[in-house]
Formats: C-alpha cells, sequence, structure tokens
C-alpha cells in the first residue's frame, strides 16, 4: 500500500541549491513517514545526538536488542551511492537492521538488495552536516501495532484533505498547482534572461527534481494515481477510479514537459517558442491538477 | 504511463540498481515495475557534472593565477558552499571568505590547515597543492 500523504510542489524563488533554481517536488521523505505514522496512530521513536559517540552506542544498543531502526543520513558520502548522485543532499533515508563485526546492515530504499556500511562509513552519513544535517536522527515505532483497516480508512481521507490544501488552497503563486503555472510563466522568461547555456542548466535542474529516482513530479503523480486506486479497496467511491486517471494524465504530462525540456538542454531546439511550449506545459499540468484536486475535495467520504 | 511505455534507457544509478516506477496495463491498473533508466534524466546529469567541472576547472586557474586560496577550488570540487563548509570545520562564513584570498591563507596556522584539510577529506599537503588522489 502506497500512502501518499506527501503530494506537494513549490519553487522557494530565493534559494538557489547547486547554482539552480530550488524547486521540491514532495515533502521531505522523513516527513512522508511522520504524517503515516501519525495518520494510522503508531507512536514513533526519534531522537538526534549531540555527539557521534552517544549517536553510536543508543544505535548499537537498540540493535543488540533486535530493534531495527530507521535512520536519517546525508547522501555526499554514501560509499555504495554512484559518484554522479553523490550531493549534499541531507535528507536520505535508510533501514539499520543489524552488526556483524564492524559492519551495519543496511536497507536502502534505492537499492534493490541489502547492502551495509562500516561503522565509519556509517558515522560520517549520520553526522553529515550542511542543511536539514541529521545529527545523527534514528526514529522506530515504540510499538508493534496492526494497522485496522478502518485506520486505514482514515488516515487515507486525512492524507487526501492535507494534499488538497497544499495543493489548491495556498494561496501566491509559489506553491502549489499555483506554484507550478508560476514556474511555468518564469520558464517563458529564461531564455531571455539568463541566455542559453545557464537556461538550459536550469531546465536540467528542474528535471533532475522531477524525475530523479523515481520520487519526483512525473513519477510521484503515477504514485498518486495507484495510491487512489488502492484506496477505492478502503473506501468504495468509483470518482477515485476517475480522480486517479486525472493523475495519470499529469504523470504523463510532465514526461512530456521533461522531454521538451530535454531537447532544449541537449541543444536540439531552443528557439523562444520551444521555452513558450515548456512554459504552457507546466501552465497545463497546473490546470489538470487544479482538477484533480478540486475533484477530490468534493469526495464525499462515507466514514 | 503504460507499462510498455516505461523507459529501460542506460542511466547512471543502472550500475548499481534499478528505479521503482508505476505504470498501467492495458485494463488502467497501476503496478510497480522496474526502469534500467531515461536519457532525458541521464542528460539532465550530464549536464550538471559538466557545469561542476567547469566551475572546479576555471576556481583551479583562479588558485594558479593567484586570485583565490586553495579553498575555492576545494569548495567546488567537494561540491560545498560556504554554509556547508563553515558546518564542516566550525569557522564563520566571513572567516572563510578572508581565507579565500591567497595571502591569508598563506597565513593560516597548521592546525586551521588540519580543519579544511579535514573538511575536504585530503591531506594538508594535497591542500596545498590541489594534488589529490581520490579513489
Amino acid at each position: 500500500m502506497v500512502l501518499a500523504l506527501a503530494l506537494f510542489y513549490v519553487q522557494l524563488p530565493f534559494l538557489v541549491i547547486n547554482n539552480g533554481p530550488a524547486i521540491a517536488f514532495r515533502t521531505m521523505p522523513g516527513l512522508i513517514f511522520k504524517r503515516t505514522c501519525d495518520a494510522l496512530g503508531i507512536p514513533v521513536f526519534r531522537k538526534k545526538f549531540s555527539s557521534k559517540e552517544s549517536g553510536k552506542k543508543y544505535l548499537d544498543d537498540c540493535l543488540a536488542t533486535g530493534q531495527p531502526v530507521g535512520a536519517q543520513v546525508g547522501v555526499y558520502y554514501l560509499t555504495y551511492f554512484p559518484k554522479e548522485y553523490r550531493f549534499h543532499f541531507n535528507a536520505h533515508n535508510m533501514i539499520v537492521f543489524g552488526k556483524e563485526a564492524d559492519r551495519y546492515l543496511i536497507s536502502d530504499p534505492v537499492m534493490e538488495t541489502p547492502t551495509s556500511l562500516s561503522s565509519y562509513e556509517l558515522e560520517r552519513v549520520r553526522f553529515a552536516k550542511g542543511a536539514f544535517a541529521p545529527r545523527g536522527q534514528i526514529y522506530y515505532p515504540k510499538e508493534k501495532k496492526i494497522v485496522t483497516d478502518e485506520q486505514m480508512g482514515k488516515a487515507i481521507v486525512k492524507g487526501i484533505k492535507r494534499n488538497v490544501n497544499h495543493m489548491i488552497r495556498i494561496p501566491g503563486n509559489i506553491a502549489g498547482v499555483n506554484g507550478i503555472a508560476g514556474t511555468g510563466k518564469k520558464i517563458k522568461k529564461w531564455k531571455a534572461r539568463l541566455g542559453d547555456e545557464k537556461a538550459g542548466l536550469y531546465l536540467a535542474q528542474l528535471v533532475r527534481m522531477q524525475e530523479e529516482i523515481g520520487t519526483g513530479g512525473g513519477g510521484f503523480r503515477y504514485i498518486y494515481g495507484a495510491f487512489l486506486q488502492e484506496s477505492h479497496a478502503f473506501h468504495p467511491i468509483d470518482e477515485l477510479l476517475d480522480i486517479s486517471k486525472i493523475f495519470t494524465e499529469a504523470g504523463d504530462k510532465w514526461r512530456t514537459a521533461a522531454v521538451q525540456a530535454a531537447g532544449i538542454y541537449k541543444g536540439r531546439i531552443g528557439s523562444q517558442a520551444d521555452y513558450d511550449v515548456m512554459g504552457d506545459y507546466l501552465i497545463e499540468i497546473s490546470e489538470i491538477e487544479k482538477k484533480a484536486f478540486q475533484a477530490l475535495s468534493k469526495v464525499k467520504w462515507n466514514s | 504511463m503504460k507499462k510498455e511505455e516505461i523507459p529501460q534507457d542506460d542511466g547512471a544509478l543502472n550500475k548499481l540498481t534499478k528505479e521503482v516506477v508505476y505504470a498501467v496495463d492495458s485494463s488502467g491498473k497501476y503496478s510497480s515495475e522496474l526502469s534500467t533508466g531515461w536519457d532525458v534524466k541521464t542528460k539532465a546529469l550530464d549536464l550538471a557534472w559538466e557545469d561542476i567541472e567547469k566551475r572546479i576547472e576555471a576556481a583551479r586557474q583562479k588558485v594558479l593565477n593567484n586570485e583565490a586560496s586553495p579553498i575555492l577550488y576545494f569548495l567546488e570540487l567537494r561540491l560545498m558552499d560556504m554554509g556547508i563548509l563553515a558546518a564542516y570545520t566550525g569557522f564563520w562564513k566571513w572567516t572563510i571568505k578572508s581565507h579565500l584570498k591567497p595571502a591569508a591563507f598563506k597565513k593560516l596556522s597548521e592546525q586551521k590547515l588540519q580543519k579544511y584539510a579535514d573538511a575536504f577529506n585530503v591531506s594538508v599537503e594535497e591542500l596545498k597543492t590541489m594534488n589529490v588522489h581520490d579513489n
């Protein structure tokens, strides 16, 4: 079951990351987990540490009692990641589920199979510095609980309502569906304002933030579409299936926009008209998603 | 996206793992599938790295021309900004800014140089010479 509680969009106009615009297509992964647990009534224990020693000791104690833990880490020093992906991004999450001699056993959502890190390697990523520094943060459910269908059903409604608020009820033009259209309008000015090279880099950054590792813009719309289909099992309301299709349409359009952007940054196209097409795609996406969230806001939930 | 439209291009991640993507089958039902990568994304990532390489090279030239200290070179090489370097070294941003000047850098104590070297994951000698052997 995917519990998609976190569809979001925001372009932060004053923030520049890796020399490009900062655009978030979803909330931070740790926050998704937190909201999911809150919505399901699962209490979660979290702890940050002021020293590496106390962070290591706490983790070792947990593992010694057979308690696997979630850990927030930075990816820059994550040795098993390909070099191309190792930026100073500090909100990656993994599960540490055991220890053999000096090696910690790791389940990383990016990896298909379990992996491992030495004590030193794990310490370095747990205590990475910079924005959203993890400070060794670990977390785990306080108790083992079976989630009932009723709780699941309530959590779904809560999540959807939150998404509706985030996507269509935040005023202004930087967040939610208005933010998407706002970015579309800005893109049309990028060629003139930034020049071809920088505008191309900005578009490449947009696509990376959008599509990277399957959790960004287009990909996340598909996840949301799947989530609505699965929600139908808990809330047999046929509108959910229809709205799921609108999210599929939005995801497809995000991908079409990415192909257009790639045409520009590969240098195959690049006239002002091409930027206008790119900007218009985002404005269309904004309309499609607005329609989807408005439909969601009108769903009559039975419970 | 339909299952048969899932891109299976060669991506940077492909050496290591596949990506999970959600796609619909012919009846419109979603399921999770695997993708090896998408050239649209690969090119975006390549471009970001080409830009980084350019910035590193520009910084190296500045250091060689005595317009900046090696700290600028390592900032770019390690993809850091002032905030990240300040967090790793414990120095204030404005202190680091002054150390970006070659004259100020030359006067740094061994202890301070070591802090920078640690932050950049190099030796003090490598820090001074920009001669790095990463594995």
